[in-house]
C-alpha cells in the first residue's frame, strides 16, 4: 500500500500557489505548516490505527481459522468415535447373539433326530422258537421271546420336526437283525396337523393306535422288557394302523379327550385285504386329571372293530384260514403318585388294562387238505396289572401279573382236537424288574418271570436289557 | 348300536364345543414365579395357572392329563424356555390341540428371551450332564430380570386382549413402581452379602449371585442333574479348607441329602431358599419371594 508522504505534499503545495507564497507573511506561513503538521500528524494517526486494526483483523482471522480447524478434527474424531463404538457394541451384540442362537444355514432345519439302542441278554427254559400263547388263535406278530443269549434287540432310528405351520412330521424305524439279514420295520411315519381349529387333530400315515394305555408307547417306554400277554394275545403285540386318526380334546378343566380311526386293517385282528375302503374302525375316549398335587390318574375305554376275510394261521402244521366279524374293547387305567408331585426322589405307578374280545365268522380247517368249514364263536379276554415303585433316586422295582382266559370257544362242526391252539386254556404269566437309571438317557434292567403261556410248559425267564437314548430330548409322556 | 352311540357321543361335544370361553384371559405360566408375575400385572382380567409348583423340580414333570385340559383352554402360555421345559412342555402344546398357544404364536411367551443368559455352555455334550444349550434358564432369581419380563408380557396382554389393554397399562406401572422401589430395598439390605463365597446344590444361582454379588465357588452336583456322590463331596470338603466358603444354598425342592452331609462336616450354614413363589410359608407373592430370600441369606451369614 503507498501512502502520499506529507514533506511531498507541501512542496507541491507551495509550488501550486507561487504567488500566494510570495504575498504571504511569515505570520501566514507559520499558520499555514501549523495546519500542516496537523493534518499530517492527523493522517499518521488514522493510518496507524487503520494498520492496527488490518493487524488485529488479520489476527482473529487466523485464529478463527485455526479453531476453526480444530473444531473440525474434533468433530471428525467424535464422529469417528462414535462409529467406533458402534461397531464395538454390534461387534459385541454380534457375539452374544451368536451364543444365545443357534447358528442359521441349511442345517438349522434339520429334523430332531433321536436313536434309541435296545439290546437283551436272556436265560430261558423253553426254546422261543416254540413259543405260542394257547387258547388263542396266532396272532402272527413277533409275540416271544428274542432268542437265548444274547441278542441285539431292535434299535429305533426317529425323526420329527414342523413341516410348516400347519403339520408335523413324524418317521420312527426300527432296525434290526432276522437270520443274520438286517431288517428295517417302518413303526410310524405320519403327518399330524398343526393348527386345525377346535381342539381337534388329524393324523395321517402309519401310527400307534390310540386305543388302551400302553399300546401308544415304544419298546423303550415300556416298564418291562416285554409287552403284557394281553397286548401279545390281542395285537400281537400292539395295534398299529395305516390310515387316518382324528383326536378332539375338550375345554374343560377336566382332561377328555376321544378319538376315532379309521385303518387298512391289514393286521391282526384284521388281515390281508383286496378291497377297496377300510378295514378297521376304531374309537376311544379317556378322563383324566390330578388328585391333590400328589396323585393323576387317567382312565379310558377303547373299542376296535374290524371283519377280516380269509385270516389265516398255523396249528400244528396245518393252515386254517377265519372270517367273519371281531370286536374288541378295551378298559384301561393308569394312576401315578409322587409326594407333591416331585417325581424325583419317590414316586409309585400303577396301571392295568383288561380286553374282551368277541368275534363270529366262519373258520375253515386245513385249507389245503380237507378244507373243512363251519360256524365258529370265540369270546376271549385278558387283563394286566403292574405296579413299578421308584423308591430311590435312579432305581426301581416293579412286578406284574397277566391272566388271559381263552372264554367260551364254539367250533361248531369243527373237532378240537384238530385244533389244539383253540382248546381252552388260561395262560398266566408273574414278572419283577428292577431298573437302574443313571439319567433321563440310560436305563438298565433285570428282570425275571414265570411265563405260563404254553398249556402244560411252564417257562422261567431271566432278562438282561440296556436301553440308551441318543440325540434329540424324549418327551415325558404320561 | 355302535353308530348311533357315536352319534350322541358327537352331541355331546358339540355341545362342549359351544360353550361359551369365560370372559378372563386364561393364562397357563409353566412355573410359579410367571403365574405371579401374571397376577400382579394382569389382576382380575386374567384367570392364572400354573403348571407346576414349587416344589416340584421343573425339569422333571410328565405331561399329564390335567396340564395337557388347562392348555387346551389356554390363550397365553408362559414359559420359562432356555430348555427349562424341553421334557414335557412340548408334549403339552402339540397334544392340547391349540394352535394359538403354539410356538411363534402370539400365545406363546418364552420368558428367556428376554433376558441375557448366564452360563451358556461351551460345548454341547450329554456327558456334561443335564445341559440347556441356551444357557441358564433359572433367570427369576434375579429381580431386574422380572421388571424386563414384565414389561413384554404386558406389550403380550395388550396384543391378545386389547379391550383391557388400559388395566394392563395401569397394572405394569403400579408393578414397576413397587417393584424398583422394592428393589432399592433389597439392594440397601443385601450390602452384606456383596463378595461372600458360597457352594450351591444345583446351578440354580447364578443369576441371585449376579445381582447381590455372591461368589459362587462350585456346585455340589457333579454335573447338572446328577446326583452328588460321596466322593465329589470329599472333594468339596477339601477345596473346602483351601478356599473357604460361607453358606451352601439350596433350592426347596432339591433333596436335602447333600447339602446337610457338607454343611455338618464343613460346619456351614445350609440356607434353603425358595427359589419361586411358594417355595416357603413367607414367599407367598414374588414381593415375599425376594424378602424372605434376602432375610434367609442374611440370617445364615450371623
Amino acid at each position: 500500500m503507498t501512502f502520499v508522504r506529507p514533506g511531498v505534499l507541501c512542496a507541491a503545495l507551495a509550488a501550486a500557489f507561487p504567488a500566494a507564497a510570495s504575498a504571504a507573511t511569515d505570520a501566514d506561513l507559520k499558520q499555514l505548516r501549523e495546519q500542516l503538521r496537523e493534518l499530517r500528524q492527523s493522517y499518521e494517526q488514522r493510518i496507524q490505527a487503520l494498520e492496527q486494526r488490518l493487524a488485529e483483523t488479520e489476527r482473529q482471522a487466523s485464529q478463527a481459522a485455526a479453531s476453526a480447524a480444530e473444531a473440525g478434527t474434533t468433530a471428525s474424531a467424535a464422529a469417528r468415535s462414535v462409529v467406533q463404538v458402534e461397531s464395538r457394541a454390534a461387534e459385541a451384540q454380534a457375539a452374544v447373539d451368536s451364543v444365545a442362537r443357534r447358528p442359521a444355514g441349511e442345517g438349522a432345519f434339520n429334523p430332531a433326530v433321536s436313536l434309541i439302542l435296545d439290546s437283551k441278554f436272556t436265560r430261558l427254559q423253553r426254546d422261543p422258537a416254540s413259543y405260542r400263547i394257547d387258547g388263542f388263535m396266532p396272532s402272527g406278530g413277533e409275540v416271544g421271546p428274542p432268542r437265548k443269549g444274547f441278542s441285539l434287540g431292535e434299535s429305533e432310528l426317529a425323526f420329527s420336526a414342523n413341516v410348516d405351520h400347519l403339520f408335523r412330521g413324524n418317521a420312527r424305524f426300527s432296525l434290526a437283525e432276522d437270520n443274520g439279514q438286517g431288517t428295517v420295520e417302518v413303526e410310524e411315519v405320519n403327518v399330524e396337523t398343526l393348527a386345525m381349529p377346535a381342539g381337534f387333530k388329524l393324523k395321517a400315515g402309519r401310527f400307534l393306535s390310540g386305543v388302551g394305555y400302553l399300546n401308544q408307547q415304544h419298546p423303550h417306554e415300556w416298564d418291562f422288557t416285554d409287552a403284557p400277554l394281553a397286548y401279545k394275545a390281542f395285537f400281537g403285540p400292539r395295534l398299529q394302523n395305516d390310515g387316518l386318526q382324528l383326536r378332539w380334546v375338550a375345554p374343560t378343566e377336566l382332561f377328555m379327550e376321544f378319538g376315532a380311526e379309521v385303518a387298512s386293517g391289514e393286521r391282526f385282528p384284521g388281515a390281508e385285504r383286496k378291497a377297496n375302503g377300510a378295514g378297521l374302525w376304531s374309537a376311544f375316549a379317556h378322563v383324566g386329571g390330578d388328585i391333590g398335587d400328589s396323585s393323576a390318574w387317567r382312565v379310558g375305554l377303547s373299542h376296535v372293530h374290524s371283519n377280516p376275510r380269509e385270516r389265516s394261521f398255523e396249528d400244528g402244521g396245518v393252515n386254517n384260514v377265519f372270517s367273519g366279524r371281531s370286536q374288541t374293547w378295551i378298559a384301561d387305567f393308569i394312576y401315578k403318585w409322587a409326594p407333591n408331585g416331585n417325581s424325583s426322589v419317590t414316586n409309585l405307578k400303577l396301571q392295568g388294562e383288561y380286553f374282551q374280545r368277541r368275534e363270529t365268522g366262519e373258520l375253515t380247517y386245513d385249507t389245503d387238505g380237507a378244507a373243512a368249514l363251519s360256524a365258529a364263536r370265540f369270546r376271549p379276554s385278558g387283563a394286566y396289572l403292574q405296579a413299578v415303585y421308584q423308591f430311590m433316586p435312579r432305581w426301581r422295582v416293579g412286578v406284574r401279573g397277566d391272566w388271559l382266559r381263552s372264554g367260551t370257544t364254539d367250533l361248531g362242526t369243527l373237532s378240537v382236537a384238530d385244533l389244539p391252539i383253540l382248546a381252552g386254556y388260561d395262560p398266566r404269566r408273574q414278572s419283577a424288574m428292577v431298573d437302574w437309571s443313571p439319567s433321563e438317557f440310560s436305563r438298565l434292567r433285570l428282570q425275571v418271570a414265570r411265563d405260563q403261556s404254553r398249556n402244560g410248559e411252564g417257562d422261567n425267564q431271566v432278562w438282561l436289557q440296556y436301553i440308551m437314548s441318543l440325540g434329540a430330548h424324549g418327551a415325558h409322556t404320561f | 348300536m355302535f353308530s348311533k352311540a357315536i352319534l350322541r357321543l358327537a352331541v355331546v361335544l358339540m355341545a362342549f364345543a359351544a360353550m361359551p370361553a369365560s370372559a378372563a384371559l386364561n393364562v397357563f405360566a409353566t412355573v410359579p414365579e410367571w403365574a405371579a408375575l401374571a397376577r400382579e400385572v394382569g389382576g382380575d382380567k386374567l384367570n392364572v395357572f400354573s403348571a407346576t409348583n414349587a416344589l416340584q423340580d421343573p425339569h422333571r414333570i410328565e405331561a399329564k392329563p390335567s396340564l395337557i385340559a388347562r392348555a387346551r383352554s389356554a390363550q397365553l402360555v408362559i414359559a420359562t424356555g432356555a430348555d427349562l421345559e424341553v421334557g414335557w412342555l412340548p408334549v403339552v402344546l402339540r397334544e392340547a390341540g391349540n394352535a394359538a398357544i403354539q410356538p411363534g404364536q402370539p400365545g406363546y411367551l418364552e420368558a428367556a428371551s428376554t433376558v441375557r443368559l448366564l452360563e451358556v455352555p461351551a460345548r454341547l455334550d450329554r456327558a456334561d450332564g443335564d445341559v440347556h444349550p441356551g444357557g441358564n434358564p433359572h433367570i427369576q432369581t434375579d429381580p431386574r430380570n422380572v421388571l424386563k419380563v414384565a414389561d413384554v408380557l404386558a406389550v403380550r396382554l395388550t396384543q391378545l386382549d386389547p379391550a383391557n389393554a388400559a388395566a394392563y397399562k395401569a397394572g405394569l406401572a403400579r408393578f414397576t413402581e413397587r417393584w424398583k422401589a422394592a428393589m432399592g430395598r433389597w439392594e440397601q439390605a443385601a450390602a452384606p452379602l456383596h463378595g461372600v463365597p458360597v457352594w450351591v446344590q444345583h446351578r440354580s444361582f447364578p443369576y441371585l449371585a449376579d445381582w447381590l454379588g455372591l461368589k459362587e465357588l462350585g456346585a455340589l452336583e457333579p454335573k447338572p442333574g446328577v446326583e452328588p456322590s460321596s466322593a465329589h463331596l470329599a472333594g468339596i470338603l477339601e477345596r473346602q479348607k483351601a478356599t473357604p466358603a460361607r453358606l451352601i444354598l439350596r433350592p426347596a425342592y432339591s433333596r436335602p441329602t447333600a447339602s446337610e452331609w457338607l454343611g455338618e462336616r464343613a460346619h456351614l450354614p445350609v440356607v434353603v431358599l425358595p427359589f419361586t413363589v411358594g417355595g416357603d410359608a413367607e414367599a407367598g407373592d414374588l414381593f415375599a419371594l425376594f424378602d424372605d430370600t434376602i432375610r434367609r441369606l442374611l440370617a445364615g451369614l450371623k
